[in-house]
C-alpha cells in the first residue's frame, strides 16, 4: 500500500510520538531514571514536559509521581523490566490510591539484566499479575507510529477518567527505530480535563460515581482529601476488612473491568470464508501484517486481528479464537504469554504459536507456521 | 469555628509511647504557626506512627513503609500555592528503608519537614532491630544488645543539606522545636527519641531514654546549613516535539522497485549514523519509505556502530533485517560485527574498505578506498559511492539532503564529488 499522502513526511521514532501526544492529552510532568531502552523517551519527556524531575531510583520516580498526582499533576515515566520491577509496589499503592499516570514500558530481552539494547515481549504475564490480589491494571500495547500517538492519548484518558496507573506496553523496536512517516495523518488531540468535586455537600475521597471517585487534590482547602494505600473505606480510613472497605477493594477490580469497556481498542482484519487467523500484537504485528498480506497473495484466506487493549482482556479475543479452526499467535517470547493470558494453561487444540528469543520474528517464520 | 487539628485526644498508641506525644505537639507547633488544618498535608506509611492518620483533621496520606519522605517529596513538588506545609512522618524502620528518600529530600532541600519516630526499633512487627537501633539496644532479635551503631540521621540529612535538622528526647513540651522546623524554609527533619513501651523498655530495664541517647553519641542540638530552598528549575522547554522534526520535500525520483535493506557498518565515531540518517532522508527525497535503526555497544564511543536500512516503494511494516540486500563495510570493527550476516548473503552486494579482507559471501563484492578520504567520513562518502554504483537513489539527492540540514559546510563536499570520479 502507497502511503496516502506525502504531505508533511518526516523521519522520526516512536518515542517523540509518545511523548508529543502525551504531553498534548494532558500529561503535566515527565519523571526519570535513565534505562535502556528508555532513554529517548526520557530525553524528550524531559524536553517537553511542564516539569521534569531526575529521580534517584524508580521507586522514588514512582512515588514522586504519586505525590504530584495527588496535588492534581498527570505525570508520566518510562523504563524498562528492571526498573519496572522497582516500581511494582510503588504501582501497587498508586492503584489503591487511585492516582492517575502513565508508565511506559519499554520491553527487552531478560531474564534480569538480560539484553539491553535487544526487544522482547516478555513481560505481558508480569503485568497480568503485578497488582497484588490479581487485579487488573490498565494495560494498552503499541503496534505501530499511529498507535504511538492514539493509544499515548488514550493512556492519559484512561488513567485521568479511571483514576488509575496505566502501563503504555511497548519495546525498544518501536521506541527506538526511526521511520519515514507522515504527520498530516495525525488526528488532533484534545487535552484531558480533570473534572474535580464541586457539590456542596459531604466529600469522602473514595465514594465512588460510576466506579471512579471524584478528585480532589490535596492542595485545596474546601474539603478534607485521604489517601491511602492501605485497605480503606470510603473515606480514606485504613480499616482491616470490614464491609465497605472489601467493597472499596471490590470496587477497585469492577472500576477498570466495567469502564475499561470503553476502551477495548484493536485492528481485527476480517477476510471472509477465512480459515485461519493470524493474532499479533505489539511490535510483531507488523511482522503478521506482511505475513497476512503474503499470505492472501498467494490465495489463502487469513484474518488478521492485532489486540491493543491487553488488559482487561476483552472477551472478543477469546470468542474469535474459538471460531476459527487455526490460529496462529506470533509474539517475540517462548513462552506463549498473550494464549495464557486469554486461556491459563489449558489452550484450545486450534492454537499454534511463533515465538522467538533475541530476534525479531519475520513475516516468513509467521507464514510458515500458518502453513503448517 | 476553628477545626482543632486532631479529631481526638485519645490517640490510638500503647500507653507511653512517645508518638502521643508526637501527635500532639505537632498539632500545637502548627497552631503556633497560624496554620489551618486543610492548609497541611501529613504524609504517614507503615509503621506504628502511621495509625494516626485517621484521628487528624489535615489531609492525610498514608503511603508505603518507609516510602513517606518520597511521597511527600512528589507533593513538594505539586505544591504551587504559598502557606501549605507538607509534613511526614516515619519511624526509625521507614527510615532505614527509605534511607535514600531522606537523603534525596534533603540534598534538594525540598520545602517539607520530616518527623522520625525513633523508638530504636520496628514496633509494629515485633520488635526487630532497626538501622537506627542504638548499639548495645535490646531488641527481640537482638537480646545481648545489638552489636552495631544506628545512622546517625541528623548527621546525614545535614550533611546532605538540610536548612534545618535538630534532634529532640520525646518528654514533655517539644512543639517550639517542632515550629522551628515547621517555620524552616527548606528541607528540615526532627529525630524524636523516644523508648518503644512495648518491646524496648521490657527489653531494656532500668535504662533511662537520656542514657540510651548519650550511650550511643547521638547529640541532642540542632543544625543548620544556610541555603536557598529547592526551586523548581527547568531547562528550555520545546513547545511542539514535532516543530523539531524537519519535513522532508520530495524532489527526486528512485527507480527501486522493491524493498531493499541496507545495512551501513563501521566504527564508532566514523559518522555511520549521519551517514545512514542523510541516505534515509535522501531517501525519503526520492519519495521512497524507509526505516533506519542503530545498533552499537553499551559503551557508544567505541567499537563498531551498524545502521541498518529498510528503503521501499511501499510503506513498510516489518523492518528486522535477517540477510541484507546491500552491505557496506568501511572498517574491520563493522565487517566483525556483520561477519555472519554477510556469509548468509546469496546475491546483493557488499562493498567493502579495500584494506579489509574480505569475508565469504554469496554477494558481488566490490572494493573501495572507503577511509582514504579520512576514517570519519568513510561511512559518508560511502553512501555516496553506494548511489552512485547502486542506483538506488541519486547522490543528487544526498546532495540536496546535506544542503537542506544545514551540513554543506561541516562535511567535505567536494572532496567526496572528487574522489567519486576517481
Amino acid at each position: 500500500m502507497q502511503e496516502k499522502s506525502k504531505g508533511s513526511r518526516v523521519l522520526i521514532d516512536g518515542s517523540r510520538l509518545m511523548i508529543e501526544a502525551l504531553a498534548r492529552a494532558g500529561a503535566d510532568a515527565f519523571i526519570g531514571y535513565p534505562i535502556t531502552p528508555a532513554n529517548l523517551l526520557y530525553q524528550y519527556g524531559s524536553q517537553r514536559m511542564e516539569l521534569m524531575l531526575a529521580a534517584p531510583d524508580e521507586i522514588t520516580t514512582l512515588q514522586w509521581m504519586s505525590g504530584l498526582a495527588a496535588t492534581g499533576k498527570l505525570p508520566v515515566t518510562a523504563t524498562s523490566f528492571p526498573g519496572f520491577a522497582l516500581m511494582l509496589e510503588s504501582m501497587n499503592m498508586a492503584y489503591m490510591m487511585e492516582l492517575p499516570m502513565v508508565i511506559i514500558l519499554v520491553q527487552r530481552l531478560g531474564p534480569a539484566t538480560g539484553t539491553a539494547t535487544c526487544g522482547a515481549q516478555g513481560d505481558l504475564l508480569l503485568l497480568k499479575g503485578m497488582i497484588s490480589g490479581g487485579h487488573p491494571i490498565p494495560v494498552l500495547a503499541t503496534a505501530d507510529f499511529m498507535d504511538c500517538w492514539q493509544l499515548s492519548a488514550k493512556a492519559a484518558e484512561i488513567a485521568v477518567s479511571l483514576r488509575t496507573p496505566v502501563v503504555l506496553l511497548t519495546s525498544k523496536e518501536e521506541v527506538m527505530t526511526h521511520k519515514s512517516f507522515n504527520l498530516d495523518l495525525l488526528q488532533e488531540i484534545n487535552k484531558v480535563e480533570r473534572k474535580e468535586f464541586q457539590l456542596d455537600c459531604e466529600y469522602k475521597s473514595y465514594k465512588p460515581t460510576d466506579f471512579v471517585p471524584d478528585f480532589l487534590p490535596v492542595t485545596q482547602k474546601r474539603y478534607q482529601v485521604r489517601l491511602n494505600a492501605s485497605t480503606h473505606d470510603q473515606t480514606g480510613i485504613l480499616q482491616h476488612s470490614n464491609e465497605e472497605s472489601m467493597a472499596n477493594t471490590r470496587r477497585l477490580e469492577e472500576k477498570v473491568l466495567h469502564r475499561m469497556k470503553a476502551h477495548y481498542y484493536y485492528t481485527f482484519d476480517e477476510q471472509k470464508e477465512a480459515s485461519k487467523l493470524v493474532i499479533a500484537y505489539g511490535i510483531t504485528s507488523s511482522a503478521a501484517i506482511d505475513a497476512v498480506e503474503m499470505l492472501r497473495g498467494q490465495g489463502e484466506k487469513v484474518s488478521l486481528l492485532i489486540p491493543k487493549t491487553l488488559i482487561p482482556c476483552p472477551d472478543f479475543y477469546r470468542e474469535l479464537i474459538l471460531n476459527y479452526p487455526r490460529v496462529v499467535i506470533a509474539e517475540e517470547n517462548i513462552n506463549h504469554q498473550f494464549a495464557s493470558l486469554l486461556f491459563g494453561q489449558n489452550f484450545p487444540e486450534n492454537l499454534a504459536f511463533c515465538g522467538s528469543l533475541g530476534k525479531m520474528i519475520s513475516p516468513g517464520e509467521i507464514m510458515e507456521e500458518v502453513n503448517k | 469555628m476553628n477545626i482543632p487539628f486532631l479529631k481526638t485526644d485519645a490517640l490510638p498508641f500503647c500507653k507511653g509511647c512517645g508518638h502521643d506525644l508526637i501527635a500532639k505537639n505537632t498539632t500545637r507547633a502548627l497552631e503556633k504557626l497560624g496554620f489551618k488544618p486543610l492548609d497541611v498535608i501529613i504524609v504517614t506509611d507503615i509503621g506504628c506512627h502511621g495509625i494516626i492518620d485517621k484521628c487528624l483533621n489535615t489531609h492525610t496520606v498514608h503511603g508505603l513503609h518507609g516510602r513517606s519522605a518520597a511521597l511527600g517529596a512528589g507533593i513538594t513538588f505539586g505544591v504551587e500555592e504559598p502557606g501549605k506545609k507538607v509534613i511526614v512522618f516515619i519511624g526509625d524502620g521507614g527510615s532505614t528503608i527509605g534511607l535514600q528518600h531522606i537523603m534525596e529530600a534533603a540534598r534538594l532541600n525540598l520545602n517539607m519537614t520530616v518527623v522520625v519516630h525513633n523508638n530504636f526499633l520496628y514496633g509494629m512487627t515485633g520488635g526487630q532491630t532497626s538501622g537506627l537501633t542504638p548499639h548495645g539496644f535490646n531488641t527481640t532479635t537482638s537480646f545481648e544488645g545489638n552489636p552495631y551503631a544506628g545512622y546517625d540521621i541528623c548527621a546525614l540529612s545535614h550533611t546532605a543539606g538540610a536548612s534545618h535538622v535538630t534532634r529532640v528526647m520525646g518528654i514533655g513540651d517539644i512543639s517550639d522545636k517542632l515550629a522551628v522546623a515547621f517555620g524552616t524554609r527548606g528541607f528540615s527533619l526532627v529525630e524524636v527519641m523516644e523508648i518503644c513501651p512495648s518491646y524496648g523498655m521490657k527489653l531494656n530495664p532500668k535504662r533511662k531514654l537520656s542514657e540510651i541517647v548519650e550511650s550511643a553519641g547521638k547529640e541532642i542540638g540542632e543544625w543548620f546549613n544556610q541555603r536557598e530552598p529547592f526551586n523548581i528549575r527547568q531547562g528550555k522547554k520545546i513547545a511542539d516535539l514535532l516543530e523539531k522534526t524537519r519535513p522532508v520535500e520530495k524532489g527526486f525520483k528512485s527507480y527501486l522497485k522493491k524493498n531493499t535493506s541496507v545495512i551501513l557498518s563501521g566504527s564508532a565515531g566514523e559518522g555511520v549514523q549521519l551517514a545512514a540518517s542523510l541516505l534515509c532522508k535522501a531517501a525519503m527525497r526520492s519519495g521512497l519509505s524507509i526505516t533506519q535503526k542503530g545498533s552499537y555497544p553499551v559503551t557508544v564511543g567505541v567499537g563498531f556502530s551498524t545502521a541498518e536500512i529498510n528503503l521501499s516503494p511501499e510503506e513498510i511494516h516489518f523492518h528486522g533485517i535477517a540477510v541484507p540486500d546491500m552491505v557496506v563495510i568501511t572498517s574491520g570493527d563493522g565487517l566483525a560485527h556483520n561477519k555472519q550476516r554477510i556469509a548468509k548473503m546469496k546475491d546483493g552486494f557488499l562493498f567493502i574498505d579495500q584494506s579489509l579482507e574480505v569475508p565469504s559471501t554469496g554477494a558481488q563484492v566490490i572494493q573501495h578506498n572507503f577511509r582514504g578520504i579520512g576514517a570519519r567520513n568513510a561511512s559518508i562518502f560511502s553512501i555516496f559511492f553506494l548511489a552512485m554504483k547502486t542506483g538506488i537513489i541519486s547522490t543528487e539527492s544526498i546532495l540536496k539532503t546535506i544542503e537542506e540540514e544545514g551540513m554543506t559546510e561541516k562535511l567535505p563536499v567536494a572532496k567526496i564529488k572528487e574522489a567519486l570520479v576517481q
